[in-house]
């Protein structure tokens, strides 16, 4: 366990060596940020001096190396925009991403293993089918046009819930978060129900397929033969066998959810770290998209590590020390 | 006396697109207390579905059409399903062929043999496990106790076998049936199963249908054997009337198909051409096809069981009578 973990920690490093050189060859291949941040009518003496101030008079090189040297010390760079911390404005947006991604994450649990369960046991029932047909229609629409659809039919048809932004934050045990009022879970429950759609059609039919799988293999049938209850067999026998390809793609979803929501992000006009990366794209606002990237890399570095650890407690036949890559 | 088990002309068909296919049809036979059965016969023959239609494992689109199962005379066929699971695991056990499979690969070793103690007792976790535990050293487990926490993966092939014996012997069942249980384990472990499960009938007097297709195994195992052939018996009797003198054309070349050392030299005996497809059987003697002993008659109809010696039964209306002189 300690061999694997020190030797984790290792290639991390090289892994976010690595990303941060591409990020940074990257974000300067996009444009030069100065003809945006300083205004048309300034002379050639202001310009030279606002470029001096960024830092941005340096060759490539130099500029990656100051940066390099800055991060060891854990600052990513001051928003060219805001002129603060670029981490500081991340961190600041990161709670109201996070609390959306968790809640589309609980909510494709919830939809998606109960229907995958119930299609995979009865193949051939009607319902089954149509969940299925169900689950190809969730992950082949377009989010933004769910999204629309959301809004279209629950906010201004129905009028049943709040379209955009956050609603209230209340703060519970030192967190602040919007899932602790009424208001803030009305507002979540559109944008996380979107995110969540594609995710759940995803659990539907990697459930089924394991249970479907399962349930020809011997130990379902001795298990039946001991006498045991269907619940039981299901409940236990089946699903701990199932558990390993859903963890593994819950894992990269989780990753995916967070880096990623930016459209159900901009159509719910939910202030999240997709909505911030968009933004300084947009102005070419350079720390804050590399610190942002190098945000998300240390996440799918995390997540990926959480993965492997959940893998060697629900399967016994995994040990950590023998994983590699 | 009751026997332990009486099966009267089962049949249990499946029906598929294709047509019906009739794996068991018309099998009878009787197992008394203590009494080891072998079942005998090619891939294909039959012989595990009767192993599964005892227990009322079969799944669909198979189901027993018609025939009687009666433990202790009381009819199993037609049993709802909660009254099967109670005789599941209780009093009918089951040992499978591949002890690498029949294990749950995440369940350790007392999750497993606890489930199957507590499925038709009522008992204390505590006093399941110690059940469990002295199954295991019947079997010859050493270190029980540490054993039982182990995972299936932990264990040899024959130690395998052995906890699933183990599981089987938990509810001291009247019955059990082992389906080619041997098969998949080399020779020498073979020899120590056997007459381990020997020993365990005789001690606690359980009745076992042996099902293999290993005719050495029978002989030195078995009181009684049935021989099937494409879904029907074609030959029953006492182990040592039936393999020293067989009536059927099919037994004798099975018999003569097992290599032995005053064969060597010579070309091995085979029984020439396949087992014919169940879907469309031809009229009369399902074997005819592939019999020396062929004649006109033997494809009018089917032939029926004949008592041609005192308890011993041969489906064959040409059989080897001659033989005896």
């Amino acid at each position: 366990m300690t061999v694997f973990m020190v030797r984790r920690l290792m290639q991390s490093v090289v892994v976010l060596l690595v990303m941060s050189v591409i990020v940074f060859l990257g974000v300067f291949a996009i444009g030069n940020p100065v003809d945006i941040l300083i205004s048309p009518d300034a002379d050639q003496m202001e310009r030279e001096r606002a470029i001096k101030a960024l830092g941005l008079d340096l060759p490539i090189w130099e500029q990656y190396f100051v940066f390099l040297a800055n991060a060891a010390r854990g600052d990513l760079g001051r928003s060219f925009v805001f002129n603060e911390p670029a981490l500081r404005l991340i961190f600041e947006r990161m709670p109201a991403t996070l609390e959306l991604a968790g809640t589309a994450v609980v909510m494709s649990l919830v939809i998606g293993i109960p229907l995958g369960l119930y299609a995979g046991l009865r193949p051939q029932a009607a319902t089954s089918k149509g969940i299925m047909a169900g689950s190809i229609v969730g992950f082949s629409l377009p989010t933004f046009w769910q999204g629309l659809m959301l809004i279209m039919v629950f906010a201004v048809m129905l009028g049943w819930l709040p379209s955009t932004g956050r609603g209230q934050v209340a703060t519970f045990l030192g967190i602040k978060s919007s899932l602790f009022t009424s208001d803030g879970l009305a507002h979540v429950i559109l944008p996380a129900f979107n995110l969540a759609l594609g995710n759940a059609a995803l659990i539907i039919r990697l459930t089924r397929a394991g249970v479907r799988e399962s349930l020809l293999q011997d130990y379902v049938k001795f298990a039946r033969a001991k006498g045991l209850s269907n619940q039981r067999v299901v409940g236990v026998h089946v699903f701990k066998n199932i558990l390993i390809p859903l963890v593994t793609v819950i894992g990269l979803e989780i990753g995916g959810l967070i880096a990623f929501a930016v459209v159900t992000e901009s159509i719910f006009a939910w202030p999240g770290m997709g909505k911030l990366i968009i933004d300084s794209i947009n102005q070419l606002d350079r720390p804050v998209m590399v610190a942002y990237l190098m945000m998300i890399v240390l996440l799918f570095i995390a997540i990926n590590l959480v993965v492997d650890i959940l893998y060697s407690a629900i399967d016994p036949r995994v040990r950590l020390q023998d994983v590699k890559g | 006396m009751t026997a332990t088990l009486e099966v009267r002309d089962l049949r249990t068909h499946f029906f598929t697109r294709g047509g019906v296919v009739k794996a068991v049809d018309g099998v009878s036979f009787e197992i008394g207390k203590g009494q080891i059965l072998g079942l005998v016969g090619e891939s294909g023959s039959g012989k595990s579905i009767t192993g599964f239609s005892i227990l009322g494992l079969v799944d669909p689109p198979g189901r027993i059409v018609e025939g009687e199962i009666l433990l202790k005379g009381e009819s199993l066929v037609g049993l709802p399903e909660d009254r099967l699971r109670s005789v599941r695991g209780n009093r009918i056990a089951m040992i499978f062929q591949d002890p690498m499979m029949t294990l749950n690969p995440v369940l350790r070793i007392d999750t497993q043999m606890i489930e199957a103690v507590q499925a038709h007792h009522d008992v204390s976790r505590d006093d399941a496990r110690a059940r469990a535990r002295d199954a295991l050293g019947r079997v010859g487990i050493p270190s029980p106790e540490e054993r039982l926490s182990a995972y299936p993966h932990q264990f040899s092939g024959g130690m395998r076998q052995r906890v699933a014996i183990a599981i089987a012997l938990l509810n001291n069942p009247e019955l059990i049936s082992a389906d080619e249980p041997t098969t998949a384990l080399d020779v020498t472990i073979q020899g120590q199963i056997l007459y381990e499960v020997q020993k365990l009938c005789r001690e606690t007097g359980t009745s076992l249908i042996w099902i293999t297709h290993d005719l050495s195994v029978v002989a030195g195992l078995a009181d009684k054997v049935c021989v099937m052939y494409a879904g029907k018996l074609v030959e029953s009797g006492s182990v040592d009337e039936v393999l020293d003198r067989p009536l059927h054309p099919y037994t004798k070349g099975l018999i003569g198909s097992v290599p032995s050392r005053n064969k060597r030299g010579r070309p091995l005996a085979q029984i020439p051409g396949m087992t014919p497809s169940l879907l469309n059987l031809p009229d009369g003697c399902p074997f005819a096809d592939r019999c020396q002993r062929v004649q006109g008659d033997c494809r009018v109809a089917l032939p029926p069981m004949v008592e041609y010696l005192p308890g011993r039964f041969a489906r064959c209306i040409h059989p080897h009578l001659e033989a005896a002189a």
